[in-house]
C-alpha cells in the first residue's frame, strides 16, 4: 500500500499536525514515511503545503510527482485548488468550504465551489462549522482528517489511536474533543465510500 | 538500533550530538534554524554543556566554532546560503589553517528561494576554499554524514562543508542512530604556528592544503555516499548529486534504472568513478540542484570533449530546483501533470501580522516623509521587509543583511536627503552598526529606524543579541543622544510618532529613532507559557 497526499492550507490552519497524525499510525504499522515542508516566509498568513508520502515500500522522493497524489487534503477551499496539478486522474480532493480570506482579491466562493465540483473524486464540508458542533473551532483540521480518513487505506482505529498518543500530554479532555472531531468528519464522509 | 523520525535539519543536529559535538554555533536563517534549534532543546546537550546560544551573525559564529576546533574540541557551525557570504573571510581561511578538532560548516541551500532573496549554490564556496563537501541524498544519509565528516576533519585537520538544501533540511523521515561517542578532551594544535596566517606560514600551509586535495579526491572514490551503480544501457550515464538521487530512482517504480549511474554525497568528485563512467556511456546526464557546478566541470570551457547533457544545455532548466518531473523529462520519459489549477486562482502572500508593530511603524514612517519625493526608504531583511507589499508599500531595497542603513548613507552622500533605513534589532546587530559607526563618523544625514521588536521574528522567534541594549551601542558608537528618540509604535501615538520622525527627518546628521513594541506573536507564546507554567 502507497498513499501520496498533498496537504493544503494558510499558515496556523494546523496542516502539520494532520501530517504528524497520519505520520505515527503508518509508522505504528511499519511503513515508510517522506515527509516534506515548507516553512518561513509561508508562515504569516501565506499558503502552507506539505508533501506526504506513506508507503509499505521504501519511497524514493521526497516531492510527489505531478499528476500522481491520491489524495489533496485542504482545511481551505481556494487552497484545495491550487495543488490540482499534483492529482492523480483517479485521486480525491478532500476539502473545507469555509474560506479563510486574508486576501483582497480573494475569488468569489461560488465559483470556487463550481471548481471543486468539477474534480470527478472530492468530498466538501464546512469543517468549521462541525467543529465548533464537536466543542471548538480549533479542531476544523481534524474534521477534515475525518473526512479524509475513508481513503488512506489504513483502520480507522489506526488514526484514534494517533490522535490518543499526539494529544495524550494535552489532558482526556483534548483527546476527546479531537476523536469527536475525526468522527464528525468521518460520518460525513460515509456517503462517499 | 533506533530509529526516529527527523527532518533533515534534526537529523544533522542528532548526528552533532551522537559525534561528540562540544558546541553549536550559528545565526538563524531558513532553512537552517532547526538544526540549532534541536541542541538547544536537547536534554542530552544541556546535561553535556553543548554548547548552543545563537550568534551575532555568521562571521561571529564560524570564527567561535573555528576557536572550538582549536582547542581540539568537535564544532558546528549552521547557517543558510547567504550567511556563507557573511562568514566567507573566515571560512576560506579555516581551510588555509586546519582544523584540530573536528569541524564542519552546514550551509543550506535554497534553490527556487522558497525564502531567500538568491539561489546561489554553497558547492562553489566549498571548492573556492577546496575543502570537502558533504551532500546527503536522505535524512540517513545526513546524520551519518556528521560523524564521518568529523572524523575526516581530524584526520585531514580539515574543515569541511556540508551543503543541504531546502527540500533535505525540511523533509522529514526515519533515521537509525548510534550510541553517542564522547566528547573529545582539550588539546591545543601540536604546532603552535598553526592558526597563524603569516604569510611565511600561509605559504607553507597552503601548499599542504594543495597536496591534501588530491588526497580528497582518493577518499571521495572510496566513500560510502559516493558510489557506482552498472547499467546495461551505455548510451547514457548519469551523475546524481544530493537529493537528486531521489528523483531518478522516482522515475523507475522497480528502482532499476537501465544506465549506469555515479550517486554523489562527497566531493570532490570520485574520479575513478567519473573515469569509468565516462568510458562507458556515449552522454553523461547530470542532475545537480543548484549550480550547474558539476556539469560545467565535466563539460569543460570549450565542450568539445564528451557531450554533457543537463541544465547548461537545457535539458534540465536552468534555474530552480528539481523535481521527478523535471527529470522524467531529462530521462526521455513522459511528464505527468493533473488537471490545471483554474483560472480564478490568485496568489496568497504573506503578510504582516494583525497588530505587528511593524504596520504603525511604517504608516508613520509614511506620513512623516509626505511632501517629500517617494523612493527615499532602504530597507533590509525581515518580516518588516513584507512593508514591501500592498497596502504599505513603504520601501525601496532589501539587499541583504545591514544594506540599509550603508545604503542609505551613500545615496545621502550622493544628495538624497532626508534618506531613510529601516532595519531590524536582529539585523542591527547581524551588520548594521558598522554601517552606522561609518555614518556617524562622515556625519552623514541619515535617519535611521530601528524596528524593535525585541525578538528575531523573521525565522521563527529567537532571542535577538540586541535586546535591552540598541541605545547603548547607538551612544557608544557615537549618535547623539539627543538623536536617538523612543518610539512605541502604537495606533494611539500616531500622531506624536509622525511628529518625531519629521523632527528627525529635519536634523542634518545621523538621527536614529527605535520604535519599540514586542513582536505580537512572540508575544502571544511568552503569555501561553506563562500560562501553562503556573
Ligand atoms: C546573511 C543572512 N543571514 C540570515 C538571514 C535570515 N534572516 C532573514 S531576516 C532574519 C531576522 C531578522 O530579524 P529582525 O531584524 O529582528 O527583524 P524581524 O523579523 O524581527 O522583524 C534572518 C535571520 C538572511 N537573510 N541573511
Ligand atoms: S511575526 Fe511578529 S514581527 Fe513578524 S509580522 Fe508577525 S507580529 Fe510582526
Amino acid at each position: 500500500m502507497k498513499k501520496d497526499i498533498i496537504l493544503a492550507g494558510v499558515g496556523g490552519q494546523g496542516i502539520i499536525s494532520i501530517a504528524a497524525i497520519i505520520g505515527y499510525a503508518a509508522l505504528e504499522q511499519g511503513m515508510y514515511l517522506k515527509q516534506s515542508e515548507i516553512h518561513g516566509m509561508s508562515q504569516r498568513g501565506g499558503d502552507v503545503m506539505s508533501n506526504l508520502r506513506i508507503s509499505h515500500d521504501e519511497i524514493a522522493s521526497d516531492l510527489i510527482p505531478f499528476g500522481q497524489a491520491d489524495m489533496i487534503i485542504s482545511i481551505e477551499p481556494l487552497e484545495s485548488l491550487r495543488y490540482l496539478p499534483y492529482l492523480s486522474p483517479t485521486g480525491w480532493v478532500i476539502t473545507n468550504t469555509q474560506p479563510f480570506n486574508n486576501i483582497p482579491n480573494y475569488p468569489d466562493m461560488d465559483l470556487i465551489k463550481a471548481e471543486i465540483g468539477k474534480v470527478p473524486h472530492h468530498v466538501a464540508l464546512d469543517a468549521d462549522a462541525a467543529a465548533k458542533e464537536a466543542g471548538s473551532p480549533k479542531v476544523a483540521n481534524i474534521v477534515i482528517l475525518g473526512a479524509a480518513s475513508p481513503f488512506l487505506g489504513m483502520a480507522y482505529e489506526k488514526l484514534e489511536d494517533a490522535i490518543r498518543f499526539t494529544f495524550g500530554k494535552k489532558g482526556e479532555s483534548v483527546v476527546a474533543l479531537n476523536l469527536k472531531a475525526l468522527q464528525a468528519g468521518r460520518n460525513f464522509a460515509a456517503q462517499y465510500i | 538500533m533506533q530509529k526516529l523520525l527527523l527532518l533533515g535539519d534534526e537529523a544533522i543536529a542528532q548526528g552533532a550530538l551522537d559525534a561528540g559535538l562540544s558546541g553549536i554555533y550559528a545565526y538563524p536563517g531558513t532553512p537552517s534554524t532547526e538544526i540549532t534549534e534541536f541542541v538547544q532543546n536537547s536534554k542530552y546537550a544541556q546535561e553535556h554543556h553543548i554548547h548552543s546560544t545563537w550568534s551575532a551573525n555568521e562571521k561571529t559564529a564560524m570564527e567561535a566554532a573555528l576557536g572550538m576546533s582549536y582547542t581540539g574540541k568537535r564544532a558546528m557551525v549552521c547557517m543558510k546560503h547567504v550567511g556563507l557570504n557573511v562568514a566567507a573571510d573566515s571560512f576560506i581561511n579555516s581551510a588555509i589553517t586546519g582544523a584540530n578538532g573536528g569541524l564542519i560548516v552546514v550551509a543550506a541551500d535554497d534553490p527556487s528561494m522558497h525564502s531567500s532573496q538568491n539561489e546561489q549554490d554553497s558547492r562553489v564556496y566549498g571548492k573556492f576554499a577546496l575543502v570537502p563537501i558533504l551532500e546527503p541524498a536522505n535524512q540517513q544519509e545526513a546524520y551519518d554524514m556528521v560523524r564521518y565528516g568529523f572524523d575526516f576533519s581530524e584526520k585531514y585537520h580539515i574543515p569541511l562543508l556540508l551543503r543541504i538544501t531546502t527540500r533535505m533540511a525540511h523533509s522529514r523521515s526515519g533515521v537509525e542512530i548510534r550510541p553517542p561517542r564522547v566528547q573529545n578532551e582539550i588539546h591545543v594544535p601540536e604546532d603552535l604556528r598553526q592558526y597563524v596566517l603569516l604569510p611565511a606560514i600561509a605559504k607553507k600551509k597552503y601548499k599542504n592544503l594543495l597536496k591534501d586535495h588530491s588526497s580528497f579526491a582518493e577518499e571521495s572514490d572510496q566513500s560510502p555516499f559516493n558510489f557506482y551503480i552498472n547499467g546495461a544501457d551505455k548510451s547514457r550515464g548519469i551523475v546524481a548529486c544530493g537529493l537528486t538521487y531521489n528523483y531518478l530512482l522516482e522515475n523507475y517504480p522497480d528502482r532499476h534504472v537501465p544506465h549506469p549511474i555515479v550517486k554523489i554525497g562527497q566531493y570532490p568528485l570520485p574520479r575513478k568513478m567519473i573515469e569509468k563512467l565516462a568510458d562507458e556511456c556515449s552522454e553523461i546526464l547530470v542532475i545537480e540542484d543548484g549550480y550547474p557546478v558539476i556539469e560545467e566541470l565535466l563539460k569543460g570551457y570549450l565542450g568539445r570533449g564528451l557531450k554533457i547533457r543537463g541544465r547548461l544545455d537545457g535539458i534540465l532548466p536552468r534555474d530552480g530546483e528539481l523535481n521527478p518531473n523535471l527529470v522524467a523529462v531529462a530521462l526521455g520519459k513522459p511528464d505527468t501533470t493533473g488537471i490545471p489549477a483554474p483560472d480564478l486562482m490568485v496568489g496568497r502572500p504573506p503578510s504582516l501580522c494583525n497588530g505587528c508593530p511593524h504596520i504603525d511603524s511604517y504608516l508613520g514612517i509614511t506620513e512623516a516623509l509626505n511632501g517629500f519625493s517617494k523612493g527615499r526608504v532602504f530597507a533590509d531583511i525581515g518580516c518588516y521587509t513584507l512593508g514591501a507589499l500592498k497596502p504599505y508599500e513603504a520601501i525601496n531595497s532589501c539587499v541583504d543583511m545591514g544594506a540599509s542603513i550603508t545604503m542609505a548613507k551613500g545615496a545621502a552622500d550622493a544628495g538624497l536627503v532626508p534618506a531613510v533605513a529601516v532595519i531590524g534589532d536582529s539585523t542591527f546587530t547581524h551588520s548594521g552598526i558598522t554601517g552606522l559607526l561609518d555614518a556617524v563618523n562622515d556625519k552623514s544625514p541619515i535617519t535611521v529606524l530601528i524596528l524593535d521588536n525585541e525578538i528575531t521574528a523573521m525565522t521563527g522567534g529567537q532571542t535577538s543579541p540586541g535586546t535591552g541594549k540598541l541605545e547603548d551601542i547607538c551612544k557608544g558608537i557615537g549618535v547623539e543622544e539627543a538623536h536617538i528618540r523612543i518610539l512605541k509604535p502604537l495606533k494611539k501615538y500616531h500622531g506624536e510618532n509622525v511628529r518625531i520622525m519629521k523632527e528627525e527627518l529635519d536634523y542634518h546628521g545621523v538621527s536614529v529613532i527605535i520604535p519599540r513594541r514586542e513582536c505580537v506573536v512572540a508575544l502571544d507564546k511568552r503569555m501561553r507559557e506563562k500560562f501553562k507554567n503556573k
